[in-house]
């Protein structure tokens, strides 16, 4: 950065990069609105969420450690993605997986119910307007007009950030809120940190900042589960005491219930409270308790009413669960 | 770029030794599903032979949606992008719409389409501000380190720049009011919305509402002063650089006017004819798409028309979406100011259909008028805050289409489920795809005027950026590269791989050389 280069001197360098994630991390740093234009004059950007290439011999010449920070967002799919992460690591002295596909693996987790064959099968081949008479996917390397064109590798398994670098610190969130976010920025910039591995958001259960919280009743019994389009939801009623599968309960705070707010049932995007090591097997021991009956068969029909309890427990953490994915090679359900 | 079945027929003859010829990788931040990137081949000369633009990166959403409860997927698809994630939120409500067979009551269309308009208001306003309008406000000749955002607020002042920010925050702010989060919303359910609008939440829209349609209007002038009046720039948007005559595709009501939240798909021709219309429904009849092995992209095209290589002309499939389509493909605007301004567009254009993609632009702030000027009709509505906004389906789920215009273009969601509403097959055809071929074409024909001999000008920088910038900042908009600080790599390799030389600019604009 030969222009800013007096500048830099006096900044923390900052890094922003992003993998296999949705660009709505990004989004929400421009959410930072009016409070963005304090961060660009606190920090020096050395570079955004970007251009491998161009920023890799710039990044691998720097010193180990030079980088002050580097936010990652998004989960690890492809060798660029890998390679990437590595490199941002050896590089900063704190790396903050930021938002819940790198925290958890996220919603792209979900793969991992399948391999990279079943993937391209279904969108290169199957797909019902894909006109492919050859079956043609897309090939690492391919010679084309005489030369080769290369493209990263697909892997066949989804994985959270931590499960190819270390991190320090974890933003939680579908995305992070501007308010933490900014707490996490002013954390940073003063050197006031917790302890590394802390997840930067209320280590209590959503519920303690539901605006509903007054309505959960203390002993729920459930004779059946609605789903949110089978009925009509009550605006300050809990959701829970509704009949429908709010995942508040296991879900660590800091949104401010955006979702309830919205009314609509929480979905776990802020994954657990540190006390727990799975988010899934939290919300389903949840949700056990919340049966209404000791009959097995009565059992099993309230609780068939979840109908995909893998992809609404595990709706943003598949990778980082205990599950992690399916057997490859294993039937499809 | 080309039909590489026309690439092997054109090289053949004229084949040269592959010690000579030559590559250029332009790798810039880009966002389709992840990032892209150019490849583009020399001849022994020193001139274009071919161009690829690639995306590198895949996530299969249509294989892990299945299995997963239908009414989930608003919530689901909107991580395809967080840019746009109402246009897929909104897409998919309607496909649930349709799947379960269940008309949505009054006022929960209007709390959808006034929550989409909000979107439009500030997606669009973006755009024009932090991303495409640099270029021109600024200048595209402007050094690279004052081409972005604050080069803007330079030339158009401060407290524009402070309106611009506080405008889009003051959105996003309704935009949580009804969706709980503006990134990820959810208030989409088959048959309604999830929530009620309040009088008083009403009041906040009509105040905000009436701040926006100000706002693009000043928007528009400040484009007329800085653009329009400059006739360089003029010649620029009309120059051969940016033109290709393709299809274009785009929603209309029964008025053939632009809507963005429903109605029919009406596609015109190279010449300006209607083509077809057709409902979103009947896409599978109109829509296909192509693979090729280099890229994780499919290529869009004209089912009828047929796949015929990357290149423009009515005998090709290649067709174009977004703002300069949706204009292209209508009569009119449905709003009064915003129909002046489609009025003027053309008239000054002097040309049925634009071909000049640079018109995005322009387009895009006809669009923003429209956006706000519908925003307040909606805000105003009385019956808006009728409390029944729901419709409880009653029907088996089997099968839905719906569709929308994202900023960026039509938009397509066609899921199949089984009889307790999970999935079983999913198909998307987002935005950028459907301009996937074009744009490929866009950044060969862009590399082509610049790059002439063995030295590549630093101008192919910003200039290829254009290129596809004009059609989707979408591609800068998702990492919020800054145009014309967006970090680009350009190395020049010879046959065997080795670089001979090369060019980067770093995210403040600064040029490297080796």
């Amino acid at each position: 950065m030969t222009n800013t280069a007096t500048t830099a001197a006096e900044k923390p360098r900052v890094a922003f990069y992003w993998c296999a994630g949705c660009g709505g991390c990004e989004e929400a740093v421009v959410d930072l609105a009016e409070q963005i234009l304090d961060v660009v004059a606190a920090v020096d950007i050395v570079f955004w969420p970007v251009a491998l290439d161009f920023k890799r011999p710039g990044v691998e010449a720097m010193a180990d450690g030079s980088l002050a920070a580097a936010f990652i967002n998004g989960a690890i799919r492809t060798s660029e993605q890998l390679e990437m992460a590595r490199l941002l690591r050896t590089k900063s002295r704190v790396v903050v997986a930021f938002g819940a596909c790198a925290q958890l693996g996220g919603i792209p987790g979900l793969a991992n119910l399948w391999d990279r064959n079943s993937i391209f099968q279904t969108v290169y081949r199957e797909a019902p307007s894909t006109a492919n008479p050859d079956g043609v996917t897309p090939q690492t390397s391919q010679p084309v007009d005489g030369e080769t064109l290369e493209l990263p590798s697909f892997a066949d398994t989804v994985r959270a950030l931590d499960q190819v670098i270390e991190v320090d610190y974890y933003l939680p969130g579908c995305p992070p809120t501007a308010k933490l976010i900014g707490e996490a920025v002013h954390a940073l910039l003063s050197g006031n940190l917790p302890p590394r591995g802390t997840v930067l958001a209320p280590d209590r259960a959503l519920c303690e900042e539901c605006p509903r919280k007054d309505s959960k009743p203390q002993d729920l019994a459930l004779n059946a589960f609605k789903r949110p389009h089978e009925l009509i939801l009550d605006r300050q009623t809990c959701l829970l005491a509704q009949g429908v599968l709010c995942l508040g309960p296991a879900t660590r705070a800091g949104c401010e219930a955006r979702c309830v707010q919205g009314n609509m049932p929480c979905s776990g995007c802020f994954g657990p409270t540190s006390r727990v090591k799975d988010f899934g097997g939290k919300a389903l021991s949840g949700i056990a308790s919340l049966v209404g009956s000791t009959d097995e068969q009565e059992i099993i029909r309230i609780l068939d009413q979840i109908p995909d309890p893998v992809g609404t427990l595990y709706r943003y953490s598949l990778p980082s669960s205990l599950l992690q994915r399916r057997r490859i090679g294993a039937k499809s359900a | 770029m080309a039909d590489p079945k026309a690439t092997s027929e054109s090289t053949s003859a004229g084949a040269s030794p592959a010690g000579a010829r030559r590559r250029i990788t332009i790798d810039p931040v880009t966002r389709l599903e992840g990032h892209g990137k150019i490849e583009i081949f020399l001849d022994e000369l020193g001139y274009v032979d071919r161009a690829y633009f690639q995306v590198p990166e895949l996530r299969g959403f249509e294989k892990f949606v299945q299995g997963r409860p239908a009414e989930e997927m608003p919530q689901i698809t909107s991580r395809i992008c967080g840019v746009c994630p109402t246009a897929h939120h909104m897409a998919s409500t309607k496909a649930l719409d349709a799947l379960y067979q269940v008309e949505p009551p009054p006022a929960a269309k209007k709390i959808r389409e006034l929550f989409y308009s909000t979107f439009m208001v500030e997606d669009h306003a973006l755009h024009f501000y932090f991303l495409g309008g640099p270029d021109f406000v600024v200048g595209p000749t402007a050094p690279a380190a004052q081409r972005n955002v604050l080069g803007v607020i330079a030339k158009v002042g401060v407290e524009v720049g402070q309106r611009v920010i506080a405008m889009r925050r003051r959105l996003r702010e309704l935009m949580a009011l009804v969706g709980g989060k503006p990134i990820h919303p959810v208030l989409g359910l088959p048959g309604g919305v999830a929530k009620a609008i309040t009088s008083d939440e009403q009041k906040q829209f009509q105040t905000v509402a009436a701040e926006a349609v100000d706002f693009a209007q000043f928007t528009l002038e400040l484009f007329e002063d800085i653009v329009l009046k400059n006739a360089q720039y003029l010649d620029l948007i009309l120059s051969d650089t940016y033109t290709h005559r393709t299809y274009y595709m785009g929603l209309v009501d029964a008025n053939h006017q632009v809507n963005f939240y429903d109605g029919t798909v009406r596609v015109v021709s190279p010449d300006g004819a209607e083509w077809g219309n057709f409902r979103p429904a009947q896409y599978l009849d109109y829509v296909a798409e192509h693979v090729e092995p280099w890229t994780y992209m499919k290529f869009c095209y004209l089912k009828p028309v047929g796949w015929k290589g990357f290149r423009d002309g009515s005998e090709s499939g290649v067709y174009c979406v977004g703002p300069l389509a949706r204009l292209n493909v209508a009569e009119g605007m449905a709003t009064p100011l915003a129909q002046v301004a489609f009025k003027d567009f053309f008239d000054r254009l002097k040309s049925r259909p634009v071909h000049a993609t640079l018109a995005n632009h322009w387009a895009r702030v006809v669009e923003l008028l429209y956006a706000a000027e519908r925003m307040k009709e909606l805000a105003d509505d009385a019956a808006l805050t009728e409390p029944e906004v729901r419709v409880l389906p009653t029907t088996t789920p089997r099968e839905g289409i719906g569709a929308v215009e994202a900023p960026r273009g039509t938009l397509f969601h066609h899921y199949q489920t089984d009889e307790r509403g999970l999935i079983t097959k999913a198909n998307l055809i987002v935005a950028t795809q459907n301009n996937a071929a074009r744009i490929g074409m866009s950044v060969e024909k862009a590399a082509r005027q610049l790059i002439r001999g063995p030295d590549v000008p630093e101008g192919l920088l910003n200039m290829v950026e254009m290129a596809f910038r004009a059609y989707d900042p979408c591609h800068g908009c998702a990492t919020h590269a800054l145009p014309g600080s967006m970090p680009l790599l350009i190395r020049v390799r010879d046959g065997t791989g080795r670089v001979l030389n090369s060019l980067w600019r770093n995210l403040d604009g600064s040029i490297h050389r080796e």
